[in-house]
């Protein structure tokens, strides 16, 4: 008996392990945290000022490689599935404004960006590694976090899956 | 009940290996990439949260090599920012905090933003260290990121500045 309830912890946990690798589901089904910023072009970002559109938050930054794949891509999104009601943030997590301003102007991006600082972060949950995309329902409730490099293409469906409802 | 304890430890295996496999999945890339630090310069989380409790001159000298938007939100206890060591005024500062230190001081540089294989402060911050003549340092190993290998595991963190 011992030994099977010795083998039920071992097993546990295994799968406690296989799960950390997993987005944390900290904000999961939560409303999403409010922030009122000024993007790089000087316009007022309000997150409840989207509500009723689906909202792809994007924690990036312009040293990250992986961001840089991503973004021209969440870009193309914005201008595909805009009026259906989709909306991209992209939130750089640099520490000063103007290397992110080179890189918009590289990827000739179009969504509005925002400086994020530490305080945004922890807001959601701690940022500490990126990319981190959160996807944010029309009802405000964030329906999606994804830590790291995606599949794209996956993302991709459950955007168009948010966008349906 | 044997064939419960077999399904038991053939769940407890597979639990480990996609862990593993998702950890690890992550491709190297780029000539001053983190992959550049020697194997035998790496030091896992969980050998620096013994080191961090030792006295004098065991102790090693911490240094955050990565962004001060994530140092502000956590950082390893008593770390030094001296970062983005990608950047030139990265590497600036890591060798002004560094230029006391005695040339055999045990030194850990970390960062964690990115996966390992896509950090571009590690390699740069190394590299800096070791042409300065600095003889003992190490890398963290950082397979994920700060967050998901040392916050959530539960080690010490600071926040602020």
């Amino acid at each position: 008996m011992r030994r099977f309830l010795v083998l039920l912890a071992c097993g546990f946990m295994a799968i406690l392990c296989g799960e950390s690798a997993q987005p944390s589901p900290d904000l999961m089904h939560k409303a999403a945290p409010q922030f009122v910023r000024t993007d790089l072009s000087g316009q007022k970002i309000d997150l409840k000022s989207y509500r009723g559109k689906v909202v792809l938050l994007n924690f990036w930054a312009t040293w990250c490689a992986p961001c840089q794949v991503e973004l021209p891509r969440f870009d193309a999104w914005q201008k595909t599935f805009g009026a259906e009601g989709l909306q991209v943030l992209a939130i750089s997590m640099d520490d000063g404004d103007a290397p992110v301003r080179r890189t918009v102007r590289r990827l000739h991006l179009d969504v509005p960006v925002v400086m994020g600082d530490a305080k945004l972060g922890e807001a959601y949950g701690g940022v500490l590694g990126l990319p981190i995309t959160f996807l944010i329902g029309r009802d405000g409730v964030v329906a999606e976090k994804v830590k790291g490099e995606t599949d794209l293409d996956k993302l991709e469906t459950r955007v168009r899956g948010l966008l349906a409802h | 009940m044997r064939r419960l304890f077999k399904c038991i430890v053939f769940v407890s295996f597979m639990g480990l290996v996609s862990g593993a496999h998702a950890q690890f999945s992550t491709p190297g890339s780029g000539s001053l990439a983190a992959t550049t630090v020697p194997q035998a310069q790496l030091m896992q989380p969980a050998e620096l949260v013994k080191l961090l409790k030792a006295n004098g001159s065991d102790r090693p000298v911490v240094f955050q090599v990565g962004s001060f938007v994530m140092f502000q939100q956590a950082h390893i206890p008593n770390a030094g920012f001296a970062g983005p060591t990608s950047q030139q005024n990265g590497l600036i500062l890591l060798k002004k905090f560094a230029a006391p230190l005695k040339k055999d001081q045990l030194i850990v540089i970390y960062c964690g933003c990115c996966p390992w294989g896509r950090c571009p402060n590690i390699g740069p911050a190394y590299k800096q260290l070791r042409d300065l003549g600095f003889t003992n340092v190490k890398a963290l190993y950082l397979t994920n990121n700060f967050g998901d290998d040392w916050v959530s595991k539960g080690y010490p963190v600071e926040r602020g500045e």
